[in-house]
């Protein structure tokens, strides 16, 4: 039998990330995937006969910079160049859209000229401020309870940041830091489509309206990711999703990671207080120093550790992670790309927004507090084939949208639900690209149940936990336990649930296995 | 203006649909204090009416003379009332692997007909409580305790196939405590009593309900130190007991009695008692004021082999860096003057601790006192410890500098307390 330094349930980004930065510090690892294949929510997959699509994740938009560099991605495969930035799009109902160039707007064109003066300001503003964050969002949490050298030298460096603010725009940081992100653009912006696109991406993923408090910080979390060394900026990454977690997989098994797929792992093994090993559902028993959790923490507590290797107190904690999800992935294979009514070719290559008002997107948020799905639902629509022909047969095209909201608990039942909310999807996308609902072969909805179901994400929440002020930094995955170990010796969490929270990242992987080097496990 | 502001609200209709669903709801201060179901009992021989709140019902300090219902435990057969006390009844298949998840001590070699004293902890170790475990059968067991848990105990028991009950006000219980207990319990009828041995339970017939078949639970445990069984039985057969056992217990000396008695004779034993000689973890607001097992004598009953349990790891963690900073000791101080809150010095100068309790025994023939201690002073350096007494005579305090030693508990050890079979009288 072959023995491992270390163990990494879950082969999601994460996971393979945490994996490959072990196996690079001279450790063996092996990593677990319960499916067939590696990338959990972030793969490439077919859908319908010859069209092939990113699962859940279908923009890049913050691989961190560490992890690119660490892994060498663009040695494996991974190319990201200035030109592959693609635009947003704010679709609009009653007049031509609006469209962010470059990285997250760098040019506005759609706008009038004092709008374009004010998004100058407002752009500059956020990612300031974002950039503030930026290390929080990155490293590991401060230890509250015993500060190494390093962490209050960097908390120093964050202070020292600020101060550079000078004391206006300081004031002004601390100000916005936890409000809502309706209020905010009203201060500043007057175009509703601009700030409806803004509102949209403040609150994607997470169960918050533009006027829920502290829902800016969405949009911080997200202009706090970078891509080609740029922030905000985002691409369709060709060959799908599936083809970064190549990348990243390549990386992993270079440094010497084994992967096993669909092997599910049934218990993580416990002996007096210390993680030894892993049982899977075969029965088979891996034993290893390091076990990494590269999946759910919830579900690594609850049902790979059981509750009564922990402690009451930590029990109620995990317990009361907010994970219900709220967002729903379209997949339509299409006989032809459809025509978005005023968007241009290069238009069509990006991400195409519907979310025309804050108002539009407070409203649609508003059924899902009460179980109930949004009647005109906000989204994201990518159409991946144009850029990348193989996804899809000759001529055909595939859609990729991102559609909120859907509560994971709906009242009535997702299987009622779930045509009618079709309808209601479908239903926007007429009036956007009129003809489209004609040229449909194959529509695939993954509503939070299906999502959880089929990518093991509890919830259906693909951040693993809601990323909310409540839930992120020191409290993420749950306050006391943000610095990757856990009460269980030799157990360590990798997954989207902890610290700094999910899309394809890879920094809490990335963190992880920085931690647990750094504490010789 | 107030007196206007109540004449409106005086004046106001009456709305007897929401009123009637409130007075129900309402109970908790129209009765300040419940009464225990020997409360009847009680108030008949409450000549003191010394009361004071013990979890939200109304117990008594004294009945009649704290002295000598003192001595009633110590030379005849007191009856003390505990009730109040916080009961869980914790049923099913994993109801030993849940209690031994929740609490210190192995729950694994408690056999059925058993009871235990033990403690639980929160995550960091911290003691959140003391109590007694019953098991009453394989998979039944009732959790006796000075406060609240059920929440706690209810989120301890995800993950397994238990149900956990609070049962303060269905079941009553009784100590009877004292020398002449056993044949109290002897000549009240309950044959078999004289085969419990110490922390020993049987369930002995009792004819309170019309149809005779109800039981009572008696357990050979007390907090006197002393030979001393206590008995539960349904609420409803509370009033029945008491008087079987006080008709039976007439000629040997048996007496109601108060707290105060019972916490003297529980100091002599060198028992503690939460939120009095140390602070639950759930009520201390200054961080300084928890305390692990370790740190208030209660370290014995950590059992780090038996698998996992709540604070483990914390405490663990404490024991091997060395970061147990309390102890909890007995002291016998010098003079006759009890020490009672006294500051504990080193060196009649450096204050190292604090006396939670403290008393002349009649029984010791000594001047004992519990008192937590700040380490290394009470655990490595015993020696040159003094206590300040003030001592009011007349309106003015005659401070005392007492010297202090630090002896075993408990003070005193009685015979009779363990013997077998126990004594008649």
């Amino acid at each position: 039998m072959m023995s491992f330094d270390a163990v990494v349930i879950g082969g999601g980004h994460n996971g393979l990330v945490s994996a490959a930065v072990l196996a690079k510090s001279g450790r063996k690892v092996l990593v677990l995937e319960a499916a067939d294949d590696v990338g959990g929510a972030a793969r490439t997959e077919a859908f319908a006969p010859g069209f092939r699509v990113s699962s859940i994740a279908h923009l890049l938009n913050r691989l961190h910079p560490d992890v690119v560099k660490t892994l060498e991605l663009e040695r494996h495969g991974l190319d990201i160049a200035r030109g592959d930035f693609v635009p947003s799009i704010a679709l609009s109902k009653d007049g031509p859209p609006l469209v962010l160039h470059g990285a997250y707007g760098e040019v506005l064109t759609g706008a009038i000229a004092s709008e374009q003066t004010a998004w100058k300001g407002l752009r500059a503003q956020l990612l300031r401020y974002a950039g503030i964050l930026k290390p929080f969002l990155a490293r590991r949490p401060p230890d509250l309870g015993g500060m190494s050298l390093l962490e209050t030298a960097s908390l120093g460096q964050t202070a020292l940041a600020l101060k550079r603010l000078g004391k206006e725009d300081m004031r002004d940081f601390l100000r916005v830091l936890l409000m809502n992100v309706a209020d905010l653009l009203d201060e500043q912006l007057a175009d509703d489509r601009l700030k409806g696109l803004l509102a949209f991406d403040a609150t994607l993923g997470s169960h918050l309206g533009p006027r829920s408090p502290t829902s800016l910080l969405g949009l911080y979390y997200r202009l706090a990711g970078e891509t080609g060394g740029v922030a905000g900026a985002q691409t369709l990454p060709k060959g799908g999703m599936g083809a970064v977690i190549s990348a990243i997989r390549a990386a992993a098994e270079k440094a010497g990671v084994a992967v096993r797929t669909s092997t599910p792992v049934a218990r993580i093994i416990v002996e007096k207080g210390r993680a030894v090993g892993v049982a899977l559902d075969s029965g088979e028993e891996i034993r290893a120093k390091t076990i990494v959790s590269a999946i759910n923490p919830a579900t690594t507590f609850f049902d790979l550790v059981g509750p009564r290797e922990i402690d009451t107190g930590f029990v109620r904690k995990v317990g009361n992670i907010r994970m219900k999800g709220d967002a729903a992935k379209l997949h339509l294979a299409l006989d032809r790309p459809p025509q978005f009514a005023g968007v241009d070719a290069a238009g069509h290559k990006g991400r195409l927004v519907i979310a025309p008002s804050p108002d539009h997107v407070e409203r649609a948020f508003n059924p899902s507090k009460y179980g109930a799905f949004s009647p005109e639902p906000v989204m994201e629509i990518t159409l991946p084939s144009l850029a990348d022909p193989s996804l899809a047969p000759d001529g055909a095209c595939v859609l990729s949208a991102v559609v909120q909201y859907a509560p994971y608990v709906l009242k009535e039942g997702w299987s009622d639900g779930k045509p009618k909310f079709l309808k209601a999807i479908m239903a926007q996308f007429e009036t956007y690209a009129p003809g489209i609902g004609k040229t449909v072969r194959h529509a695939e909805l993954l509503t939070p149940p299906d999502i959880e179901a089929r990518y093991r994400m509890p919830g259906g929440h693909w951040h693993h936990g809601e990323l909310q002020a409540d839930q992120m930094l020191m409290s993420r995955p749950v306050s006391g336990w943000s610095g990757y170990d856990t009460p269980v010796e030799g157990l360590f969490l990798a997954s989207a649930g902890s610290h700094p929270g999910g899309g394809v990242s890879g920094a809490p992987g990335l963190n992880a296995a920085r931690r647990i080097i750094a504490m010789k496990g | 203006m107030i007196q206007r502001a109540k004449a409106l609200l005086y004046d106001a209709p009456p709305q007897p649909s929401i009123d009637t669903a409130r007075t129900t709801a309402q109970s908790h201060f129209r009765t300040l204090r419940c009464g225990t179901p020997f409360q009847p009992r009680i108030d008949a021989l409450a000549r003191t009416n010394d009361w004071y709140n013990w979890a939200g019902y109304r117990a008594p300090h004294s009945l009649w003379d704290e002295e000598l219902e003192y001595f009633a435990i110590r030379s005849q057969a007191a009856l003390f009332d505990i009730s109040p006390m916080t009961k869980y009844r914790v049923e099913g298949p994993d109801a030993e692997a849940f209690l031994n998840r929740v609490t210190l001590r192995d729950v694994t070699k408690l056999k059925s007909g058993r009871v235990h004293y033990t403690a639980w902890c929160d995550d960091e170790g911290f003691v959140l409580d003391d109590g007694t475990l019953f098991r009453l059968s394989p998979t039944r067991f009732r959790l006796c305790s000075q406060e609240r848990h059920l929440p706690w105990l209810l989120d301890s028991a995800i993950g397994f196939d238990v149900t956990v009950e609070e049962e303060t006000a269905a079941v009553a219980g009784l100590a009877l405590q004292g020398p002449t207990a056993f044949a109290v319990l002897h000549d009240a009828g309950f044959a078999g009593v004289e085969n419990l041995k110490v922390f020993d339970l049987a369930d002995f017939p009792h004819d309170g309900d019309p149809q005779g078949n109800s039981q009572v639970t008696i357990s050979r445990t007390g907090f006197t130190g002393d030979l001393g069984y206590e008995l539960f039985v349904p609420s409803e057969q509370a009033l029945s007991l008491w008087d079987r056992l006080m008709a039976a217990g007439e000629l040997r000396g048996i007496r109601a009695i108060g707290y105060t008695a019972l916490n003297r004779a529980r100091l002599e034993a060198g028992l503690i008692v939460a939120n009095s000689d140390f602070v639950t973890s759930e009520h201390a607001i200054r961080a300084d004021r928890l305390r692990m097992p370790d740190e208030i004598g209660l370290g014995f009953m950590v059992d780090l082999e038996k698998g996992h349990f709540n604070g483990r790891r914390a405490i663990l963690d404490a024991r091997t860096k060395k970061r147990l900073r309390h102890v909890l000791v007995g002291l016998e101080i010098e003079g006759s003057i009890p020490a009672e809150h006294a500051i504990v010095y080193y060196r009649k100068g450096q204050e190292v601790g604090l006396i939670s309790a403290a008393m002349w025994s009649p029984m010791a023939k000594r001047n004992i006192a519990i008192a937590s201690l700040a380490r290394p002073f009470g655990d490595t350096m015993v020696d040159d410890l003094w206590v300040e007494i003030y001592a009011m005579r007349e309106l003015q305090y005659q401070k005392l500098m007492k010297r202090a030693k630090v002896v075993p508990r408990p003070f005193i050890r009685l015979d009779r307390r363990t013997a077998n079979p126990p004594a008649g009288f």
